[in-house]
């Protein structure tokens, strides 16, 4: 019989009910929870008159609505205050652990799972959010449900699932200097497309994935949803083991032994069968910028504005060819001379220390161009945020003229007061380029830390390697 | 939950790939803490020349001329046919909230995003998935012929056009029967209370870490 894959591992493990037809019933570990997505399943929850089956597997932050300048006056919009205050009254009633707005461990909620050791190796995880894939950097299975799975988790602690298949994503070899995770990660998308892991759970193996940082394989398993997949995830080594350890949340030391032996056996076995494999050459990924409206319209910062009419598929060529209308580009522009109106560096992506450091050091004492509206840093938690200015990076970025944010999504998805206006273009770090994704009318280019300040000095996106 | 048996409903062509939920709803209804009222704001950004903020006056506002919905042939649509990876990116339910309260029961797409198709049963609303060359038949159909209905039958798992031409689709056998019946499915799981307790039981001695 052939080995497990790590998928195959994690799932078994929380099977708890299995039918004929291979519907299963699946135990969920830990269940983060926003204020977006959550209020009508607490409602549900309610109407019902059922109770919340295992509170200790919860924890609720508010994110996508708090504003990220001057907190201490309260949420201004009546409607985000609203959404806010409703997962605020939700948990107290119910006895649920939440990050408020004001408390130094409140931020983006994929950053701060993993901040808190609140995910953990061989978990499953769920979250009303698509981007909880980012939690199987740890070798955990995590993905993204609807509302009405929230409340079917909360009331049973389990989901309905059917298994997936299996892909394996190898990178193999060394990436060349200035290329980072967020480069590696558009670069699978553009491989493989935005639709291209549907239905497959992804692993993501390889030299270039084992060399990255817990940020870095955050980052990759982050957009496997871009890449069409639920769940990313990359098998535990030791610097899973090693960054999870003494966190609030994690292991005591009563069970740490235990704990890391069961760890170490979640990766896939050697004779482990995938449904799919998909290899590429880590040497070859350049830094990479999208240029039109989906993730997967993406080109090295060498490249150009691909031109529609050189494809043959007449919905993909029209698909491309709203994209650059709205994008306002010319197919054979070089992406290098594309100029910026503003720059967002944060989101879920990319708003972790070591993306902070990585485009504060790109700043090196320089300016923001003029011709740059604006450009903003949001740390993803409080103690991200606490982290860098005792490194000294808030100054960096001020001095530089960058905004130094309150912790949140923010700009990633505009629903709080920081947006782009109509026609506005900007270099983001974060994880969706879709039309009026960063304020209607937005045109937003995905781009790594590094890039993104870099961008932010030139005013145009630039090679950071030259930079 | 709803059920859903059999629709005999207008058609709509919107033949785009990667439609994303964002585009469907975007995010400044997301707001709402209710799961009623998203249908005035489907497609927002596509639908109206003004930008939409919650709670607006709908009747005020400029409806975009080429866009399809706004079409006075298509008013009262049911069945909307789009292309490859419908309801891609955010996992955000109002994207379904938004489709069914504007009147829509059905989508038909040569393939969808996995959050977006899970999603979909639980307001009793029903994804299918044919080939790409089917649903451009019926999309050239429906866009030659005004009033071109599609009538689809969940128990037979079928599509028929007005030409009497049917198509048959695939269902997974549990989301059919939720459907037919309009189950509750958390109430479903809770019959298998004992399994889930059982299988707590054993977790806490294999990994009590877990819960803590
Ligand atoms: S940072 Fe952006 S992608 Fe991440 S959870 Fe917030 S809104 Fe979603």
């Amino acid at each position: 019989m052939a080995g497990k894959t790590l998928y195959d591992k994690v799932w078994e493990s929380h099977v708890v009910n299995e039918d004929d037809d291979g519907t299963v019933l699946l135990y969920i570990d830990r269940h983060l929870v926003h204020e977006v997505t959550s209020p009508q399943a607490f409602e549900g929850l309610q109407l019902a008159g059922r109770q919340p089956w295992r509170i200790s597997s919860m924890l609720a932050v508010a994110d996508h609505n708090v504003p990220t300048t001057a907190r201490d006056a309260g949420i201004d919009d009546p409607v985000s205050k609203l959404q806010v205050d409703t997962l605020d009254d939700n948990c107290e009633a119910y006895g649920i652990t939440e990050f408020k707005m004001n408390d130094l461990r409140q931020g983006i909620v994929h950053v701060i799972g993993p901040e808190q050791g609140a995910t953990l190796p061989g978990m499953t995880v769920v979250c009303g959010d698509s981007h909880t894939s980012t939690h199987g950097a740890f070798g955990a299975l995590a993905f993204g449900i609807g509302t009405s799975e929230v409340e079917h988790v909360m009331a049973t602690q389990c989901l309905v699932q059917k298994k997936s298949k299996a892909m394996l994503v190898s990178v193999d070899g060394q990436t060349g200097p200035g290329v980072t995770a967020k480069d590696i990660v558009l670069a699978i998308i553009s491989e493989i497309g935005t639709a291209g892991g549907t239905g497959y759970t992804i692993e993501f193996g390889g030299d270039a994935i084992r060399a990255l940082s817990m940020e870095g394989r955050m980052t990759v398993c982050n957009m496997s949803i871009e890449a069409g997949a639920r769940a990313g995830m990359v098998a535990v080594d030791q610097t899973t083991i090693d960054y999870v350890k003494e966190r609030p949340f994690s292991p005591s030391a009563h069970h740490w032994d235990k704990a890391v032996a069961a760890w170490q056996q979640l990766h896939s076995d050697a004779d482990a069968q995938f449904d799919k494999v998909v290899r590429l050459d880590a040497s070859s990924i350049q830094p990479q910028v999208s240029w039109g409206t989906s993730p997967e319209m993406v080109t090295d910062v060498n490249g150009q504005v691909p031109d529609p009419a050189s494809v043959d598929d007449p919905i993909k060529s029209e698909g491309m060819q709203r994209a650059l209308e709205y994008m306002g580009l010319t197919p054979a522009t070089a992406i290098q001379d594309i100029k910026l109106d503003r720059v967002f560096i944060g989101s879920c992506t990319n708003s972790r220390i070591e993306d902070l450091r990585a485009a504060a050091e790109v700043i090196k004492k320089r300016k923001v161009a003029s011709t740059v509206k604006q450009a903003m840093v949001v740390p993803g938690s409080g103690l991200v945020k606490q982290q860098a200015e005792n490194e000294g990076l808030d100054t960096l970025f001020t001095d530089a003229g960058f905004e130094w944010r309150e912790p949140g999504c923010s700009m990633c998805l505009a629903m709080n007061a920081d947006k782009l206006e109509p026609g506005e273009r900007c270099a983001s770090t974060s994880n969706r380029n879709f039309e009026g994704r960063q304020g209607q009318g937005g045109r937003t280019h995905l781009v790594s830390p590094a890039m993104a300040a870099a961008a932010a000095i030139a005013g145009h996106f630039v090679d950071v390697r030259e930079f | 939950m709803k059920s859903f048996t059999q629709i005999d409903g207008l058609v709509v062509p919107m033949m785009r790939s990667n439609v994303d939920t964002d585009a469907i709803i975007p995010k400044q209804f997301l707001k709402s803490i209710k799961r009623s009222g998203f249908g005035v704001n489907l497609f927002d950004a596509w639908r109206y020349d003004d930008p939409g903020f919650p709670g607006q006056d709908a009747s005020t506002r400029q409806p975009t001329k080429d866009f399809i919905l706004n079409a006075p042939r298509y008013k009262g649509a049911q069945i909307l046919l789009a292309g490859d990876n419908f309801g891609c990116g955010s996992s955000r339910e109002h994207a379904v909230w938004a489709l069914d309260d504007y009147g829509f029961r059905s989508v038909i797409a040569p393939s969808f995003a996995d959050i977006f198709f899970n999603n979909s049963f639980k307001s009793g609303f029903l994804p299918i998935v044919v080939e790409e060359a089917v649903v451009e038949r019926f999309a050239a159909e429906c866009e030659a012929s005004e009033g071109y209905r599609l009538s689809i039958d969940l128990a037979a798992q079928t599509v028929t056009t007005p030409s009497g031409d049917v198509t048959t689709f695939e269902i997974d056998a549990f989301r059919k029967h939720c459907l037919l019946n309009g189950f509750d499915d958390i109430g479903l799981t809770l019959q298998k209370r004992d399994a889930i307790e059982q299988y707590e039981a054993a977790r806490k001695q294999s990994a009590p870490w877990l819960f803590t």
